[in-house]
């Protein structure tokens, strides 16, 4: 151990009156494996139907864009409708995700790319772990079939998300995380990114701007079914 | 903390320019109706708001009064995740680790996201002074690396430009690319992003802060709006975060808690655009992410903190909310307080991390209106902290001789009730006479330091005592 860590430990330990170390050691270790949840806004505490509509509400709000299919299988045609009313190519890089690999792509007019975005790549699709209602926000959860690049390199960010993966709270999210045990191994993903709306900045004389080094859109488009 | 770069010995003069600066004045007016309107609105929408104030003040108080804890389990959960955990003492070890993990993996270009600890430690000219290339990447951060200025605002470092500076800076920058009319934010914009991916894509470090350290699970957190910090963090081959020792927090719901308070007191914002929590390096099967993951975490004063009269100012999650409700941040802008850290927050950083002679300036610049404390989603006693200053600042005979002579003149006068009434009624009588036509005073002699920038108000009828007197008997 340095002693620049020493150092610091003494000094911080100086500082903190402190009676009963053993209690004290007891009710870290407790906090620590606890996980209580802290006040959770009343916003949330409507049924699964209207946290969708939450969801959608808020998202849009930050300037996402939002789509509702029936089936997965409807993927390729929602995003090449989509891509096509902005004008853009029907190109994508796709996270190599079970999810989206058992899709039909070939059907549709999309081209897609199952890998990691590359800089030129403009469009990148993705799978969410979840979407938490309460803020309009997208978790993505790092991995081999979700890399986290996808969601800010290409400009535009297409995120798949199942109508029963949109939840309340952030507190919700992390329990669903902790038992999902996605990391291999891990507690946790290496990487979890909560995105809630487009790239933005007020650098500029305090005016809101979209679009800075992350996506300049994001189109959400939540299945209903699966 | 070593004090190199502080200049706030010259608050006078440079606050006396700033008044001066149109630029600055006309940057500074819109902070009330964006940031600030923009919180109030975000409070409105959230009937929990102030409760989770107190939560989150509740978490900060726990875990400061466990540091030494939370700081130990916090290391082992990074150490069980893959990633670093190094301690530095001051800015000297801090730059001195940074830059020797830049030489292990021979860094030339060295990205950055937003950090505050990497300002208060100067890393920049120092990764310069030995051959590498540091970029900011954050747009405001980007800019004022280019006019070779610190940050003016913890959240928003370039505020004290205009647009035209902007186009400026970028002309002269960017030769390669097409020069843009002030008016052509959206140009600005696009070129920052052509500039900048460029150096994403070639950096060998990434350097970030961190808002947030978690001691359940190792992870680091920022809090970011454009993207940078996550492009910062995610291509280089090792990521290094920066954060001060007092950034841990127990677990991910605690995290959360502040979380709500955050971005709404910050920008007004429900939340920023991206939060990201990152833990170790790259795992096996991963497409992308760092291969090594280093947390450098800075005391530089901290600790000295604990147990003092200004130990509350470690809750304090730099959102920026004080600066922006702060009638003298608004007036005078972040440079005048020559520190890292400006407005009320940095009134009371800095004099705490640095020494009161360092900036003893500082806490007497403010109205203690308690703006700041009404706002502050920790609910920092800030005005209590100036007042304390003050008090050292009068104990210590560093307040200047005028003040004190002035002071030790009133108590002489207040420890002598029927003296202190005669003078005081006297007083009050011969400034209301002659002030009582216009009912304020453009200049006094003896009190030319007041009357040079603004009226003093005439009195209005007797002394409050006189008053007192008279409505106790009826």
């Amino acid at each position: 151990m340095s002693e620049a860590r020493d150092a610091i430990f003494t000094r911080v330990r100086g500082g903190i009156p402190r009676s009963d170390d053993a209690a004290a050691r007891r009710a870290v270790a407790e906090r620590l494996a606890g996980h209580t949840r802290g006040l959770q806004p009343q916003r949330i505490a409507i049924d699964q139907e209207a946290l969708v509509d939450l969801f959608a509400e808020n998202a849009q709000a930050v300037d996402a864009t939002v789509s509702f299919i029936n089936s997965a299988g409807d993927l390729p045609d929602a995003i090449a409708d989509y891509l096509r009313s902005r004008n853009m190519p029907a190109q994508a890089a796709i996270a190599p995700h079970p999810d989206l690999d058992g899709i039909d792509w070939s059907a549709s007019t999309m081209e897609v790319h199952r890998r990691a975005p590359k800089a030129d790549d403009r469009i990148g699709i993705n799978r969410c772990f979840a979407a938490v209602a309460e803020t309009g926000t997208l978790v993505m959860a790092s991995g081999p079939d979700s890399p986290a690049t996808m969601n800010f390199l290409p400009e535009t960010h297409i995120a798949v998300v199942a109508a029963s993966e949109i939840i309340g709270s952030y507190e919700d999210m992390w329990d669903r995380l902790r038992s999902a045990n996605r990391g291999s191994g891990e507690a946790l993903p290496r990487t979890v990114n909560m995105i809630t709306g487009t790239s933005r900045t007020g650098d500029i004389e305090q005016t809101l701007q979209t679009g800075v080094h992350g996506p300049k859109a994001l189109h959400i488009v939540v299945v209903k079914e699966g | 903390m070593t004090v190199h770069h502080l200049t706030s010995r010259n608050f006078k003069e440079k606050s006396t320019a700033a008044l001066e600066d149109a630029v600055l004045q006309g940057n500074l007016l819109k902070l009330k109706d964006n940031f600030l309107a923009r919180r109030t609105k975000a409070k409105e929408s959230l009937p929990e708001f102030d409760d989770l104030r107190d939560a989150a003040v509740v978490i900060k108080k726990h875990t400061i009064a466990h540091l030494d804890l939370y700081l130990e389990a916090f290391e082992a959960s990074v150490n069980a995740s893959g990633g670093h955990v190094h301690w530095a003492r001051d800015d000297t070890e801090a730059r001195a680790i940074v830059l020797n993990i830049c030489k292990q993996e021979n860094a030339k270009t060295v990205t950055k996201g937003k950090t505050m600890v990497g300002e208060e430690i100067a890393i920049n000219p120092f990764l310069e002074a030995h051959g590498m290339t540091p970029i900011e990447t954050d747009l405001g951060e980007y800019i004022i690396q280019l006019a070779k200025e610190p940050p003016s605002h913890i959240i928003a470092p370039a505020i004290h430009k205009n647009r035209q500076q902007v186009a400026d800076l970028f002309n002269e920058h960017h030769p390669h690319l097409e020069p843009r009319d002030a008016d052509d934010v959206d140009g600005m914009l696009a070129d920052a992003r052509i500039v900048l991916r460029e150096q994403f894509l070639k950096a060998d470090v990434g350097i970030t802060g961190a808002n947030f350290l978690i001691a359940e699970t190792g992870q680091t957190v920022i809090v970011t709006n454009e993207g940078n910090g996550d492009l910062t963090q995610l291509l280089p081959r090792v990521h290094i975060a920066l954060a001060g020792i007092e950034k841990v927090v127990p677990t991910l719901e605690d995290t959360m808690t502040i979380m709500r308070v955050l971005a709404r007191s910050a920008t007004g914002q429900e939340m920023s655009s991206y939060t990201t929590f990152s833990a170790g390096g790259r795992r096996k099967g991963d497409l992308d992410g760092p291969e090594a993951f280093h947390v450098v975490l800075l005391d530089n004063g901290r600790s000295k903190l604990l147990g003092s009269p200004t130990e509350d100012i470690l809750r304090c999650i730099r959102c920026g909310c004080c600066l922006n409700a702060c009638p003298v941040y608004g007036k005078i802008g972040g440079h005048a307080y020559g520190s890292t850290y400006s407005g009320p927050v940095g009134a009371v950083l800095t004099p705490s991390l640095a020494g009161l002679s360092e900036a003893h300036h500082l806490p007497n610049a403010s109205s203690l209106c308690g703006r700041c404390e009404e706002v502050c989603p920790m609910r920092i006693p800030i005005p209590k902290m100036l007042r304390h200053f003050r008090e050292e600042e009068v104990a210590s005979g560093m307040a200047p001789a005028s003040a004190r002579r002035g002071i030790a003149l009133w108590a002489w006068f207040a420890s002598r009730p029927g003296l202190y009434r005669t003078m005081t009624s006297l007083t009050t009588g011969v400034l209301s006479l002659f002030g009582r036509k216009r009912g304020r005073f453009s200049s006094l002699p003896m009190a030319g330091a007041w009357t040079a920038t603004r009226d003093l108000a005439s009195p209005q009828g007797k002394s409050f005592q006189s008053q007192w007197a008279r409505r106790s008997k009826s």
